[in-house]
Parts: C-alpha cells; sequence; structure tokens
C-alpha cells in the first residue's frame, strides 16, 4: 500500500500537489496552520493512492515523501 | 637568484612577473595603453599551460577574475582607465566576498574617453572609490621597469595573504618605456585555500562565495571585520622610498613615473641650495603615513607632485593634518610635467617656506 | 496495518541529498524550487556533488547558495556565466553550471550569456523565464510578452516604446558554440519529468565534454502576476507557450555529431580560412 507524507515544516499549502493528484486524494487542510502560517497539504484517502509521485513531482517545496 | 638583466617593456615585465608569481589565468579586453599586457599573456600563457581569454568586456573580464579566484587560481586582469571604470563593479564584489586577484591599471588621461597619453588621475578611483560599498584594495604604485616586475609579485602574495583585491595602477609611460629588469624567481609553492569553491569531494561542508548579507548586524559585523584586517595593512604594508629626506624643508610626494621626475628637480633644487627631498610612496593604500611622519621633523612644506588636478594632495594633506603648508603642482590630460616646471614649483615654495 | 507490511518504508520519492534540508526563500507554488529539486536529482544521479560548483544569479534565486549542498558562488547581476568560465578554465575536470533568470541572463547580462554560449563554453545554464522581474517585485523583463502588465509596463508592454521580447533558445540557437538548447517547464508532472531529462541531458553533455548546454524553463510568478499558482500555470500554458514553444533548439548530437566543434566545422564547412585542411587539399588538386 502506498502513502505519502508532508512534511509541515516544508508545506507553503501552495495546493500544486492538490492539482496534481489524479486520485483526487490531497487537500489543504483548513484545521491547521504551519509555523509559517500555512493550511499544508494532508492525504484524506490512503486506500487510494497509488504511489504515482504526481504530488512530489509538482511540490516546489520538497514537502512531500512517497512510500510505495 | 639569477641576477641575468633583461632590457624589457614595462607591460611585458610585469606580464612576466605574474607568471612567476604563479599567475596561471588572465582574463582581459584590449586598449591603449595596456595592450602589450595582453599580448604578452596571449603569447605566453599557453607555453605555461594557462588561460589567456579575451573577454567580451571588462565586466565579464573581472567577472572570470571573480570566477577564477573563487576557484582558488591566482588570477590577472588588466586594462587602462576607462576599462577599469568598468571592472568597478567586479573589484567590489570581489573586496565583499574577500576574493584576492590582481588588477592592472595602465592609467591614460581622462575623464571619459580621455585621451592615450599617460596620466595618474585614477589615483581617487584606485585608493577611495574602486566600487560601490565600504572597501579598499591594495595599491602599488611602480615607478620603473623594474618596480613594474616586482611590484606585480608582490601583489600575487599581499592578495592572497590579506585575501583582498590588489592593484598595480601604472600609467602609460611605465607601461611602453624599456629598462633593463631582473625578473623574480618562480614561485615554488602557492599558499592553501581552503575556502575556494574547488569540489567538496564530500570531504567538508560546501564552500560558499558571496558577498550578500541581508540581515544588516551580520553586514555590519563582516565590514567591520573587515576594517580591522585593512587596520593590521595599514600597519605592515606601507612602503615608501625617500631620497634626501633626512634634512629636507621641502619634501615632494611624487609616485610612479612622476616621482623619476620630481627626483631630477630635487637634485636640481639642491645644486641650488634649496634643502628639498623626495618622498616617493611606492603604496597608495596603504597610503605611507609613516613616511610622511618621519619627515616631519625638518619639513616646511610639502609638494604634491602629480600627473592630475590633484588628487594624491588630498591624502598629504590628511597625513600632514595641517601642520605644515602642502602645496600642488600637476599636469593633465596626458601632459608629462618637465623637471624645470617642478622646480619652478620647489622655488616658489622655497621662497614662500623662507618668510 | 498488517497488510501495510509489505513495501512499508520503501520510500520511493523523497528529497535529493544535494538539495540541502532548508526552507527555501520562494513564494508559495513558484517553480524555482521544483527545478532546484530537479537540478538536485541530476547532481545526485551522475554522483557529482563533490565535484560541482553552481554559480547563483541576482534575482529571487540569489539565495540558492543556501540550497544546494555542491560548492556555490553568488555572482554579480547577469555575470554568472562570466564566473563560471572563470571556474570551469581552472577546474576543467569539475562540473559546473549556472542558474539565472530572465532579467539576469537575457538583460543585464546578455553579453556575458551570448558570448559564454559562443566560445562553447563547457558550462551548464539552467535558465528560468518567468517573464518578469521577481525579487524586485514585478518590473518588466527582457521576456515579459506584448502586452503583458507589469509595474513598470502598466498600460501593458508596449512594443512600440519597449520593444519585443527576447527568444533565448532561437537566439543561441545561431551560434555555433552551443551543443544543446532546449526549452522546457513544469507545469504538470509529465513536464516536470521531460524537464529533468532534459537537465540531465545539459550536465551530461558537461561531463562528456560536448559543449555548452542550456535548459530553458518556461516558468511563473504567481505573487508579481497577481495570480495563483495553479491560475498562473495556465496562464502560461495559453500566453507564454506560443510565444516560446517547447522543444529541442540545438542538440548536436541527435544531429549525428560527436560535440558542437564538430558540428561548427560542418557549420562553416565553406569558409577557407577556418578550414586549413581543405585548402591543402585544395592546392594539391590544381596541381
Amino acid at each position: 500500500m502506498a502513502a505519502i507524507t508532508v512534511d509541515d515544516g516544508f508545506c507553503k499549502g501552495c495546493g500544486l500537489c492538490v492539482d496534481a493528484c489524479p486520485a483526487h486524494i490531497i487537500e489543504l487542510d483548513r484545521s491547521r496552520i504551519t509555523a509559517k502560517g500555512y493550511h499544508p497539504a494532508r492525504l484524506i484517502d490512503a486506500s487510494k493512492c497509488t504511489g504515482c509521485c504526481s504530488c512530489a513531482l509538482m511540490c516546489p517545496d520538497v514537502a512531500i515523501e512517497v512510500m510505495r | 637568484m639569477s641576477q641575468e638583466k633583461v632590457l624589457m617593456k614595462g607591460n611585458e615585465a610585469m606580464a612576466e612577473a605574474a607568471i612567476r608569481a604563479g599567475c596561471r589565468f588572465f582574463f582581459g579586453y584590449p586598449i591603449t595603453p595596456q595592450t602589450e599586457v595582453a599580448a604578452y599573456m596571449a603569447k605566453r600563457m599557453p607555453k605555461e599551460g594557462g588561460t589567456y581569454l579575451q573577454a567580451e568586456s571588462e565586466i565579464a573580464a573581472i567577472n572570470m577574475v571573480y570566477g577564477a579566484s573563487s576557484a582558488g587560481a591566482r588570477v590577472m586582469t588588466s586594462s587602462s582607465s576607462p576599462g577599469v571604470s568598468l571592472k568597478g563593479e567586479g573589484v567590489s564584489y570581489m573586496a565583499g566576498a574577500d576574493l584576492p586577484g590582481v588588477i592592472v591599471n595602465v592609467q591614460r588621461g581622462g575623464p571619459g574617453l580621455g585621451g592615450i597619453q599617460p596620466s595618474q588621475s585614477d589615483y581617487w578611483q584606485a585608493t577611495r572609490a574602486m566600487g560601490h560599498g565600504d572597501f579598499q584594495v591594495l595599491v602599488f604604485a611602480p615607478s620603473t621597469v623594474q618596480e613594474m616586475a616586482d611590484l606585480a609579485y608582490l601583489a600575487f602574495e599581499k592578495a592572497d595573504e590579506y585575501r583582498m583585491p590588489a592593484m598595480i595602477l601604472s600609467d602609460g609611460m611605465l607601461g611602453q618605456m624599456m629598462e633593463p629588469v631582473v625578473l623574480p624567481e618562480r614561485v615554488e609553492q602557492l599558499p592553501e585555500k581552503p575556502w575556494a569553491t574547488t569540489g567538496h569531494k564530500g570531504e567538508r561542508k560546501h564552500n560558499i562565495v558571496d558577498s550578500l548579507y541581508l540581515t544588516a548586524d551580520e553586514l555590519e559585523r563582516l565590514n567591520i571585520e573587515r576594517f580591522e584586517r585593512y587596520e593590521t595593512v595599514k600597519a605592515r604594508e606601507q612602503r615608501a622610498e625617500t631620497f634626501m629626506c633626512e634634512d629636507a624643508e621641502i619634501v615632494l610626494v611624487s609616485f610612479g613615473a612622476t616621482a623619476r621626475i620630481a627626483h631630477s628637480a630635487v637634485v636640481r633644487a639642491r645644486a641650488e641650495g634649496i634643502k628639498a627631498g623626495l618622498l616617493r610612496p611606492i603604496t597608495l593604500w596603504p597610503f605611507p603615513v609613516d613616511a610622511i611622519e618621519g619627515c616631519m621633523g625638518c619639513a616646511k612644506a610639502f609638494l604634491s607632485v602629480e600627473m592630475n588636478m590633484g588628487q594624491m594632495v588630498d591624502d598629504v594633506r590628511l597625513a600632514v593634518n595641517g601642520r605644515v603648508p602642502v602645496e600642488f603642482f600637476g599636469r593633465t590630460g596626458g601632459i608629462i610635467p618637465t623637471p624645470d616646471e617642478v622646480l619652478d614649483a620647489i622655488r616658489k615654495l622655497a621662497g614662500k617656506g623662507g618668510e | 496495518m498488517a497488510e501495510q507490511k509489505q513495501g512499508e518504508g520503501r520510500v520511493v520519492f523523497s528529497r535529493p541529498k544535494s538539495l540541502l534540508p532548508v526552507v527555501t526563500n520562494y513564494c508559495p507554488g513558484c517553480p524555482h524550487g521544483i527545478v532546484h529539486r530537479l537540478v538536485a536529482e541530476v547532481i545526485d544521479e551522475l554522483d557529482i556533488e563533490g565535484r560541482t560548483v553552481g554559480v547563483a544569479p541576482v534575482g529571487c534565486a540569489v539565495t540558492a547558495p543556501d540550497f544546494f549542498g555542491c560548492d556555490m558562488i553568488e555572482a554579480a547581476h547577469g555575470r554568472a556565466p562570466a564566473v563560471a568560465t572563470g571556474v570551469k578554465r581552472v577546474l576543467p575536470d569539475n562540473v559546473v553550471f549556472a542558474y539565472q533568470g530572465d532579467g539576469d541572463l537575457a538583460s543585464i547580462g546578455m553579453a556575458e550569456t551570448v558570448h559564454a554560449a559562443t566560445r562553447g563554453e563547457h558550462i551548464t545554464v539552467i535558465f528560468i523565464n518567468n517573464a518578469i522581474y521577481g525579487m524586485t517585485g514585478g518590473q518588466m523583463a527582457p521576456t515579459s510578452l506584448p502586452n503583458q502588465v507589469t509595474q513598470t509596463s502598466p498600460y501593458g508592454r508596449d512594443v512600440s516604446t519597449a520593444g519585443y521580447p527576447v527568444r533565448v533558445c532561437e537566439l543561441l540557437s545561431s551560434l555555433d558554440g552551443p551543443a544543446y538548447l532546449e526549452r522546457v517547464t513544469v507545469d504538470t508532472p509529465k513536464h516536470v519529468r521531460q524537464a529533468k531529462r532534459a537537465i540531465k541531458k545539459a550536465f551530461q553533455n558537461q561531463i562528456d565534454g560536448i559543449g555548452y548546454s542550456m535548459v530553458e524553463v518556461v516558468s511563473t510568478c504567481p505573487t508579481n502576476w497577481g495570480l495563483t499558482p495553479q491560475d498562473s500555470f495556465a496562464w502560461m500554458r495559453e500566453n507564454m507557450l506560443p510565444y516560446y514553444p517547447l522543444g529541442v533548439y540545438r542538440d548536436v548530437v541527435a544531429d549525428g555529431f560527436a560535440d558542437a566543434a564538430q558540428a561548427a566545422a560542418a557549420r562553416n564547412a565553406d569558409c577557407p580560412v577556418a578550414h586549413p585542411e581543405k585548402r591543402a587539399e585544395g592546392k594539391e588538386g590544381a596541381r
């Protein structure tokens, strides 16, 4: 089973990963604010993650690690 | 040490001395009256396994110097006044990044395109404002072809020692003049440069060559540290030659080619019974204030003789600090003063000094 | 958790080693970060971090020396190709790259760019073209499009007074020096992969001694364009890509040459002075 982890220390909440995800299972977490003041990205349905890396490829801040 | 004398042009002796000082990289752009330096390097560098590269501009040349110096090499560029102005940007960056390197200015008359005859009108530029920001460069002022060689050699050593740019402030007369010269021995070992960006090879943290400090506190601290280093340079590196200054009442201060004329005038003044002497700064920065101080016992007046409208005279006045009069005599625009003219200036001052 | 055991922990995507774990100063959604990562991935894959020297520009990437793990130099505005030339001439066995924006590379540094290219310097240049000066707050760039509104073209770039944008790949492709020129973008995962292949080739060319290589990355500036990162990519696709078409503008290896020098010789084959060997043959024949 695949999964991603988002490092809140790096995520700037730009949302490019949200758009890139073909399974539409990433969103910006409006309930949290990072130390730098951003809503970080989070995986909302790990069961659908294929580990395709599209999100990580688009992340300008290398905040996403992908496991498969 | 070999004492074999060879007859060489000043520009060529300087270039050969640079090679013997371990300089293997030269980046330049043609401009009269320094082009012999580039031509000599173009001929010699390939034979020394070095690089001569004709840059697209003086700006590119000084930035190639910046890169080569970052990579740890002994490197040089040369130009004449208008071209040196273009190099100002790069020299400021070198100073800000604590990079050594040698910049030659074979001065010609200015401002603007000016002329191609000898001049010393870039004194202020060299000692005050080689670029923007708080910084100094070492400035050496040769007066003979022998010194063109010796000071070029020394400039590389001192630039590395203090991690700062060094300038040879020459002029069209010295550059074109031929004299016998004893060339320096080849340098045996170059200093280690652990700060250089040569690739970390996995053996150290990455090195960064940079002059950007966005935190005001940090930038101020670095500038203060750099100026502390400048104080060391001022204490150790002042160089000057004195001639008949022991009892001189009228002390001529003159550098470079002009000092040779001032020397003749002093000899003739002495023949007329005027107690004249010559103080010849060899380093213009640091300015030889200690040598000026050494003349204060007898000096009743100073006369700064220059090929410009009066630039070094400022430094003489600062050193003398109002204790005795400091006058100026100079010709500019490419006119070389004659010994007669200088002698007249001495006579006038002697009259004044006797009042 | 049981079903996750198999394969869990096998990280298939993570931060490249030569990109230091530092939060960049780039705005959210700025493609600089993507390109930085691609450069670092290439440095890691080619295992050259220890012998790489990078030269940073003036512009938003001015702080790049803090982000890359290799040795780094900060150049004056536009002078990165000259600085990289100096480094490469001293250290020919090292890998030297310049990373520059459009104002740096195509405006104030155009002379350095063109001449490093025509000399065929064995360096790799990464060029970020986002049609604006980002660092200083959104002024007109040499690559700003006709009618593009910026802080210094508030009524839109008027080509009758401000002239036309510079197409850098096309311009440099007229020279004999370059070995490889490609224009890419990073707006989709597919394009990011293509961009990485181009960047890798630009580094590999240097290692193989093939010649000057530049990759132009058509990019965005969400902050100064006043658009979201997503809308910025949409605007870029709609307006920039027609003006700056993606593709390979020069690839001497693909053209069947060993390196840039061989390709240049073929290009100027009819020039007698450039080919003394042919003149010698001709004289022999005349006898």
